[in-house]
C-alpha cells in the first residue's frame, strides 16, 4: 500500500475590516478533496455561508439541510439556488467544516458535505453543483440579508491527496 | 441526539501535514464492481479515515465488512437523517441480521454520494469498534443528509475492510474509496 502525508494546509484568509462579503480561493491544483475550516462570525443575522464555485452564479446548485435547536431536529431544500449553503455562523460564533469531494475531475456533479454550529443551531449539509467542470476556484461569500464578515473570521482551505 | 451532533464537531479527529497519511485509494474503472477490499491495513496509525465519492447501478446502499466477519451478531447501527423537509427521521438496527453494516446510501444513481467515516482506535484489542459517519447526496429536488454511527462488537484489530453491494446491484464506474491514516503521539 502507499502511503505519503497529506491534508496540506493550502491558505488561509483573516478577514479585517468590515467591509468583507466574500473571498475567493484560486489557486489549490493538484489535490483529490478540498476541506474549508471556518471559524468566524457575521455581521448580523444566523445563515449558513454561501459557496460557489469558477464563478457560476446561475441557479447550478442546490442544498439539502439538517439541523437542531436544542430541542428538535428538522430538515429543509433549497434547489436550483445561485449557491450551496455551507457551514452556519451568527453573530457570536461560527465553526464549521466543509468538504469538497472530488473537486477537480471533469466527469461528474460535484457533491459537498458541510457542517457547523452557529450557537443558535447546529447543521449538517449536503450540496450539489450541476457541472462536470473541474474546480478551479471556489468562493465563499455571506448569503442574502447579511452584508459582511466580522473581522477576525478565519477561512483556512486544505488539501488531501489520495494514494 | 442534538447534542451527539454538536459533539462529533468539536471533539474530531484533528489531522495536521504530518500526521494525516494516504494509505490507498481505489476507483471503480467501467462496467462497476461489486466489491472493494482494502487489505492488510498497516497498524500503525491511531485512527482510520474513510473518504468516499461513489455511485450505484440503482437506488440502494452499499455496505461494509470488517475483517471478512460474517458474524451478524457483531454488527449494529444508529443514525439520524434529513431528507429536505419535516423533521428529521432516528433508527437503529441493533437486531444484527445483517453480515455487513450499511456505508451510505445511494440515491439517484445519476449523482455521487459523498461521505467521510472515522474508524476510531482500531488497532485496539482491548476495545470493540465504533464507527462514525457525515454523508449525502443531494439531487437538486431530493437527496438526503445523515449522521451515522456503527459498532462492530469485536475486539479484534481492524486489518481489512470489505466495501459492498448486495443483491446483484454495482457500485458504478468513477466511485473512489480513499483510505487514510491518522497517527496519535
Amino acid at each position: 500500500m502507499a502511503a505519503g502525508s497529506t491534508y496540506t494546509p493550502i491558505a488561509t484568509n483573516t478577514v479585517s475590516g468590515s467591509s468583507t462579503s466574500s473571498i475567493t480561493f484560486n489557486s489549490f491544483s493538484g489535490y483529490t478533496d478540498i476541506v474549508i475550516i471556518s471559524n468566524g462570525t457575521f455581521n448580523t443575522g444566523d445563515n449558513g455561508y454561501n459557496l460557489t464555485f469558477n464563478s457560476d452564479t446561475g441557479t447550478n446548485y442546490s442544498t439539502t439541510y439538517l439541523y437542531g435547536d436544542g430541542s428538535s431536529a428538522a430538515s429543509v431544500r433549497a434547489s436550483n439556488a445561485n449557491a450551496i449553503s455551507a457551514a452556519r455562523m451568527n453573530t457570536s460564533f461560527g465553526v464549521g467544516i466543509t468538504h469538497i469531494m472530488n473537486y477537480a475531475n471533469s466527469t461528474t456533479y460535484k457533491t459537498v458535505l458541510s457542517r457547523g454550529n452557529s450557537g443558535a443551531l447546529v447543521n449538517a449539509n449536503v450540496g450539489l453543483w450541476r457541472s462536470t467542470s473541474a474546480i478551479t476556484s471556489l468562493t465563499v461569500a455571506c448569503p442574502a440579508g447579511i452584508s459582511n464578515f466580522v473581522a477576525g473570521t478565519t477561512f483556512t482551505l486544505y488539501g488531501i491527496t489520495a494514494a | 441526539m442534538l447534542n451527539i451532533i454538536a459533539g462529533s464537531l468539536s471533539v474530531g479527529v484533528t489531522p495536521s501535514t504530518s500526521s494525516y497519511e494516504s494509505i490507498a485509494t481505489t476507483t471503480v474503472g467501467s462496467g462497476g464492481t461489486q466489491s472493494i477490499t482494502f487489505s492488510s491495513i498497516p497498524a500503525t496509525y491511531t485512527h482510520l479515515q474513510l473518504r468516499t465519492s461513489h455511485a450505484t447501478n440503482n437506488t440502494t446502499n452499499i455496505y461494509f465488512r470488517i475483517n471478512g466477519s460474517t458474524t451478524a451478531a457483531e454488527y449494529g447501527y444508529h443514525y439520524i437523517v434529513g431528507t429536505g423537509s419535516g423533521s428529521a427521521s432516528a433508527a437503529s438496527d441493533v437486531s444484527h441480521v445483517n453480515t455487513y453494516l450499511p456505508l451510505a446510501y445511494n440515491s439517484n444513481p445519476s449523482n455521487f454520494t459523498a461521505g467521510v467515516f472515522d474508524f476510531l482506535d482500531y488497532t485496539s484489542t482491548t476495545k470493540n469498534k465504533t464507527i462514525r459517519g457525515l454523508y449525502g447526496q443531494d439531487n437538486n429536488g431530493s437527496g438526503y443528509i445523515q449522521f451515522g454511527s456503527s459498532l462492530w462488537i469485536n475486539t479484534a484489530a481492524i486489518t481489512s475492510l470489505t466495501i459492498l453491494s448486495t443483491g446483484g446491484d454495482y457500485i458504478n464506474q468513477y466511485s473512489s474509496f480513499a483510505l487514510y491514516g491518522i497517527k496519535g503521539v
